[in-house]
């Protein structure tokens, strides 16, 4: 996937850091200043971050290192104390979640949050009712929605087999998938995983991966996922960002960063 | 709407049933007429319990349109269908504006703060005797009917047969509703309300509908009450009476609009009864009823008769 309108193997690490990203924002997912603590604990500290169109940024730290809590705050789950959200040229500080997603940022979540007594179609069918914003009492939800975009996104994320089946019936790793194919069929410019490989075997994370990549690639999507599988961060990421104790540590090609001595000591381990 | 074409026939088999019996013999008239009054306030808190709340005060919509319906017949005597429309407008508005502040609620402290709101509308109907004539309540004269001015029996058969075509209207509506894009985002909100906003959905407008659907449902029954006691009283909104409501959800079976119905035909014969053998007692006979159908059929009454209908679908 190419990564235009960043310069390729730009790297950047704790040693680099300056004040050189205080500018206006020009990704197409920027964050200045960007701070929150809860209580003592510092999860985001004046975090300035853009991502451009196309690029398929992984995200590694370790545990309480602020991966998630970016997450949230980008998707507005949580509220900066200070600093600032922008998407596609609009600052979304604070706005909700509602609101960002509108704007066209999906989400996955480490824990897949599906509707479980709903069938695996059913979930697909009223993420698609939400792109139409065509509600109402009376409107059965099979004729609110395009039912041809509803299958394509089944067939992408190799669910129809799955499509009658309750969410809440389905193994972890589709339920992964079902999770990123109700973000994905809203046909969002951004999506943001959250661990999308955790809770699965180690002999279905490629695999999963895969389906999911190749999902992105062909809707155009440009990406955000926290990882902890440095394999997995190598095969699909083209950028990697390290969080140490909610500050971007490195940030650059992966190969680049995972050669960085402080990642490497404190998030790689040695 | 109503499903598959079996539980269409089972639908129409029943409303001609009751219809005959009731034209056979007339004194079933009246607890046929309080049964069906009942089943469309617990088709109202089925709708809540679709998003998996639970509401301890829907009594108080059935109440509020009650005595809409009794003040305005008592001042104005308009006829017995305009009091139907103006109880449940009435309803309709006051869930209208308590549901802004109910859908922030979920669990307990829904379920008891509409237990709250109904106490508090328990004690204005009882204190303030003056207006609402206290714990005696207000008597309303029997009104026309379309118009045209019934003796007590004539009136009793319009009633019937209006009330019945409600049931079967509002049972269309809310089968319709169910699987209507707000029906299923309603649904979503029982089992995961963090994705449904992470759709775009608001999960606090929708359960806003549903509470409003709810509310307007238990007006539409609290109306027809009224009409066929002729008698308003606080008791019509005591918690009592609302948790009545959900106990003929749970014996009924919450999945299906026809639940409803057959949930509340079964508690009010089944009190009929018990109350003339178990004088004092006849709550021991329904209790025994609500164990048994808890353990021996969670999906109610109905979840039996819908699982019966598959299996044999199944086999055909």
């Amino acid at each position: 996937m190419s990564t235009p309108g960043r310069p390729k193997g730009e790297f950047r690490s704790a040693q680099h850091e300056g004040s050189s990203m205080s500018a206006a924002p020009k990704g197409l997912l920027s964050t200045r200043g960007l701070s929150l603590s809860f209580g003592g604990v510092v999860a985001a500290d004046g975090i300035d971050f853009d991502l451009m169109p196309g690029e398929r940024l992984a995200v590694v730290g370790q545990n309480g290192a602020g991966k998630t809590t970016f997450i949230n705050i980008c998707t507005g789950y949580l509220q900066p104390s200070s600093g600032q959200v922008f998407f596609d040229g609009a600052d979304i500080t604070g706005r909700s979640p509602r609101v960002i997603t509108r704007r066209g940022v999906g989400r996955s979540f480490q824990l897949p949050q599906v509707f479980t007594e709903h069938t695996v179609r059913q979930c697909l069918m009223l993420a698609a009712s939400a792109v139409k914003q065509k509600h109402g009492f009376w409107l059965p939800l099979a004729a609110a929605v395009d039912a041809h975009e509803v299958d394509a996104t089944l067939e992408l994320l190799q669910l129809q087999a799955r499509a009658h089946d309750l969410a809440g019936a389905l193994p972890e790793g589709q339920r992964k998938l079902l999770d990123v194919a109700m973000a994905l069929v809203l046909r969002p410019k951004l999506m943001i995983m959250d661990e999308p490989t955790s809770g699965v075997s180690s002999d279905e994370k490629h695999e999963l991966m895969a389906v999911v990549m190749r999902a992105l690639d062909e809707r155009k999507v440009t990406s955000i996922f926290v990882e902890h599988d440095i394999d997995i961060v190598r095969r699909y990421a083209t950028r990697l960002a390290a969080w140490i104790a909610g500050k971007i540590a490195a940030d650059g090609p992966p190969d680049e960063v995972l050669r960085d001595p402080i990642v490497i000591k404190n998030v790689i381990g040695e | 709407m109503l499903g598959s074409p079996k539980l269409r026939l089972l639908v129409a088999a029943l409303l001609a049933s009751v219809l005959g019996l009731c034209l056979a013999l007339p004194w079933l008239k009246t607890p046929v007429l309080l049964a069906l009054s009942n089943g469309l306030a617990v088709l109202g808190v089925i709708v809540l319990i679709r998003a998996g709340q639970v509401s301890f005060g829907h009594a108080m919509f059935a109440c509020l349109a009650g005595y809409s319906a009794a003040f305005v017949g008592r001042e104005f005597h308009l006829d017995a269908l305009l009091l139907i429309a103006l109880g449940t407008a009435g309803a309709a508005v006051a869930g209208a504006v308590i549901g802004v502040f109910m859908v922030r609620y979920r669990g307990i402290f829904f379920g008891m703060l509409n237990l709250a709101f109904s106490m508090v509308l328990f004690s204005v109907l009882g204190k303030f005797g003056a207006v609402t004539g206290g714990t005696d309540g207000l008597r309303f004269d029997r009104p026309s009917f379309g118009f045209v001015q019934l003796e007590r029996e004539g009136f009793e058969t319009a009633l019937l047969l209006l009330a019945l075509t409600l049931a079967l209207l509002a049972g269309l509506l809310v089968q319709r509703y169910f699987g209507s894009v707000n029906g299923q985002a309603l649904a979503a909100i029982k089992t995961n309300e963090t994705r449904l906003e992470y759709l775009g959905i608001s999960a606090k407008r929708v359960f806003w509908g549903g509470y409003v659907l709810s509310a307007t449902l238990c007006g539409l029954g609290g109306s027809l009450f009224a009409l066929t006691q002729g008698l308003v009283t606080p008791e019509m909104g005591y918690w009592v009476r609302s948790g009545e409501i959900v106990f003929i959800a749970i014996l009924g079976g919450a999945g299906h609009a026809v639940g409803a119905f057959v949930g509340a035909f079964v508690f009010e014969f089944v009190k009929l009864y018990a109350a003339s053998l178990l004088t004092g007692a006849w709550q021991l006979a329904l209790g025994v009823v609500l164990i048994v159908m808890v353990f021996a059929a969670p999906t109610g009454l109905f979840g039996l008769v819908e699982r019966h209908l598959r299996a044999k679908g199944e086999q055909a």
